[in-house]
């Protein structure tokens, strides 16, 4: 097989199956909480409160789900720096779970934000701009989903520009050709914007130092998020090629995913190493074995379990443990993320946090639409490549 | 497969150098001083009897709602805490043998953590009195600055759908006219301007006045009753870079509320290594620079599949 010949190729088939149905009325129970919330306050739905004012909408929704959509980000720097041409075709579909999980974060903050209808002053008045590293992620993640637009949009061009509406044709034709001249730029924002942010957002949690754990209060964090994210975003890879290939039966490249699981592997391995060796200098690691210094604990085991995994030339060949390991790898580099934000800030004894049934409806309801936003992208526009024929391609 | 081992390096190094700044200590940050005519509040918790005349004070002069959530019936002014409709409350510390009132309500940082974190500068430090002002006009509510006050002081309105951050801004709003010598030899404003806690207080356990006079009162009554207070010592003086918020306590402060956090301040290390990477807009964009430069040149044997060393196929 040779991966040269392959095409990005819209996977067709019909759209509305029941397990569809389903996934769209998680989104409509999202919804509908969403809108409840807007009318009645934050404190009508969410378990969040004034020692506790962020939870799982943040840690979750916006601090994991950009980093699971650091998988664009992950893939263009080995297609474009390291100038690893064999995963080019991995760009498309890692482009589009980045834009999504970005997209997911986007709503989430939307949500989160009290007064959300103040924040289109945060990109306008640049004069009062502050040296917030919130200011830096609020910034850095708009524009970059504007990158994303871009560098996703030659997805559906291709198909519009074959259109037999010829207004539509011509327009997507002309904003290819724009696109094209500028995609050294936009490539390299691409890359920028997610070192710029990922890394801030770990910085942004030294800001509330007094009251961190001390094993994630590192002035190392905005290293160790950025690291992270590029793990999750290989790991994300993974798993997205090998149920696209289940789910879609395209052709899946086991070298390839393989060869991807490695190198989620190796950052893995290099960021247990240098979190531990990080904590051991600051001599914070008899920290680990009491109280909220298990989390530390078990954010870098279940990483190393994932890695192990990988261990064989063997097992990285097969799907099976690939997504094991992949699974494990996000865990533990979720868990990192979430104890960052949630475990290790510590208001003090007489505040509590867990998350309200409503609260999470809203997160599941999200999540909900990127999945069936993927599917129906993926159905219908040139994004997975080497697609094989099959009887379900008869269009419904 | 040396090349995925090789790539992992590559792309870990291209990640440390964009973030090696964070290791920089050499970039210090500078001190804040407060402003000379900060004003301030001095408490102190031997003259304090918990009457609370400055938490009916404080809601009536904010015009706040009254919080009756704190006992069943809802007939009394009785908060928990502070909250969405309450920016100053006593509570009572017991240690032991010892008991004691203790006020809370911001204190006024000299360099906040609250104002460093809010992207808009809502929250922000006045320049002439030093008070930490809230502008709702700029606030989206994202709530990191009740992530990042280390005394865990403004609050949200989660009750509500078109919500606020509330918290004490030293009653700034009252104010009318400027500061002058008052009759007990602190800086006062007009009756019914000043801070409406110190102006109801009945023992004058909490009184306001510039910062430098009610440093020099707490150094003179530990100086007169040498044993009387805790340690000798003024918190807020240096705590955090210091406050503008004083304590005198015959308890130990942290038996208060009042955490042993350090005089460093508490925004030092996420702004020492923010400012480290981001000075001068000169790192993002020499990355931004040399990201380009890499995508030129491997553009092309990228998208045709056969990357210099990445063709296995």
């Amino acid at each position: 097989m040779t991966t040269h010949a392959l095409e990005h190729r819209e996977v067709g088939g019909p759209l509305m199956t029941p397990a569809y149905r389903w996934l769209l009325l998680v989104v409509l129970l999202g919804a509908l909480t969403l809108a409840w919330r807007f009318v009645n306050g934050i404190g009508s739905v969410a378990a969040l409160n004034n020692g506790y004012p962020w939870g799982v909408w943040i840690a979750i929704d916006v601090v994991v789900g950009t980093a699971l959509g650091c998988g664009g980000y992950a893939v263009a720097l080995l297609v474009y720096i390291l100038n690893k041409g064999r995963y080019h075709p991995l760009v498309r579909p890692a482009i589009l779970t980045s834009m999504l999980g970005y997209g997911l974060a986007v709503i989430a903050v939307a949500c989160d934000l009290g007064r959300f209808w103040d924040l289109w002053k945060v990109p306008i008045f640049f004069w009062r701009w502050s040296h917030s590293p919130q200011l830096e992620v609020a910034i850095c993640v708009m524009l970059y989903n504007f990158v994303l637009v871009a560098e996703l949009a030659p997805a559906f061009l291709e198909k519009w520009a074959k259109s037999s509406n010829s207004g539509l044709a011509s327009f997507s034709q002309r904003t290819l050709k724009v696109l094209e001249s500028g995609a050294v730029w936009i490539l390299a924002l691409g890359m920028l914007l997610p070192t710029m942010h990922q890394s801030s957002l770990g910085t942004m949690m030294l800001l509330p130092g007094p009251r961190m754990h001390p094993l994630w209060f590192t002035p190392w964090l905005p290293f160790l998020f950025l690291v992270n994210c590029l793990m999750l975003g290989y790991a994300i890879v993974v798993i997205e090629s090998v149920f696209s290939a289940r789910a879609f039966r395209v052709h899946h490249d086991d070298d390839m995913v393989a060869a991807i699981g490695r190198v989620a592997m190796g950052v893995s391995l290099f960021w247990v190493a240098f979190r531990i060796g990080d904590a051991a200098i600051a001599g914070k690691l008899p920290l680990a074995f009491s109280g909220r210094g298990w989390f530390f604990v078990a954010e870098i085991v279940v990483q190393l379990a994932g890695a192990l995994m990988l261990a064989t030339d063997a097992m990285r060949r097969s799907p099976m443990w690939q997504v094991r390991s992949a699974l494990l790898l996000i865990a533990g580099g979720a868990l990192f993320r979430v104890n960052t934000y949630l475990i290790a800030f510590q208001p003090g004894a007489q505040w509590s946090y867990f998350p309200a049934i409503p609260e999470l409806l809203i997160t599941f309801g999200i999540i909900a639409l990127e999945v069936a936003l993927y599917i129906a992208a993926v159905k219908r526009f040139p994004i997975l490549s080497g697609v094989t024929e099959t009887s379900s391609r008869s269009h419904a | 497969m040396k090349v995925s081992r090789r790539s992992v390096l590559k792309v870990l190094a291209a990640a440390a150098v964009s973030t090696a700044a964070s290791a920089v200590p050499a970039i210090a940050r500078e001190r804040k001083v407060a402003p000379a005519k900060a004003i301030g509040m001095l408490y102190d918790s031997t003259r304090c009897i918990g009457c609370k005349a400055c938490v009916a004070a404080c809601s009536e002069a904010n015009h706040l709602e009254p919080d009756r959530s704190g006992i069943a019936g809802g007939l009394h002014l009785a908060p928990v805490d502070l909250n969405g409709r309450t920016k100053n409350i006593i509570k009572f510390c017991q240690d032991g043998e010892q008991q004691s009132f203790v006020k809370s309500q911001c204190m006024h940082c000299i360099d906040p953590g609250c104002a460093s974190a809010c992207m808009l500068h809502s929250l922000h430090k006045n320049e002439r009195t030093g008070v930490v002002e809230y502008d709702p006009q700029w606030c989206v509510g994202c709530r990191y600055c009740q992530m990042a006050c280390p005394f865990n002081v403004p609050k949200f309105e989660f009750d509500k759908a078109l919500p606020k951050i509330v918290k004490c801004e030293l009653c700034r709003h009252r104010v009318q006219d400027a500061a002058v010598a008052g009759a007990d030899g602190f800086t006062r404003y007009p009756r019914g301007q000043g801070p409406a806690c110190c102006e109801v207080c009945p023992r004058s356990a909490v009184i306001y006045g510039s910062r430098e006079e009610l440093l020099a009162e707490a150094h003179r009554r530990i100086a007169e009753s040498p044993n009387k207070y805790y340690q000798g010592r003024v918190y807020g003086e240096k705590e955090l870079g210091g406050t503008q918020v004083l304590y005198l306590s015959h308890m130990p402060f942290a038996k208060l509320g009042l955490p042993e956090f350090g005089d460093k301040p508490s925004p030092d290390v996420a702004y020492t290594v923010q400012e480290g990477i981001y000075r001068g807009f000169i790192a993002p964009l020499a990355l931004y620079g040399a990201l380009a430069a890499m995508v030129m040149k491997n553009k092309k044997s990228a998208e045709s599949g056969d990357g210099a060393k990445g063709g296995r196929s």
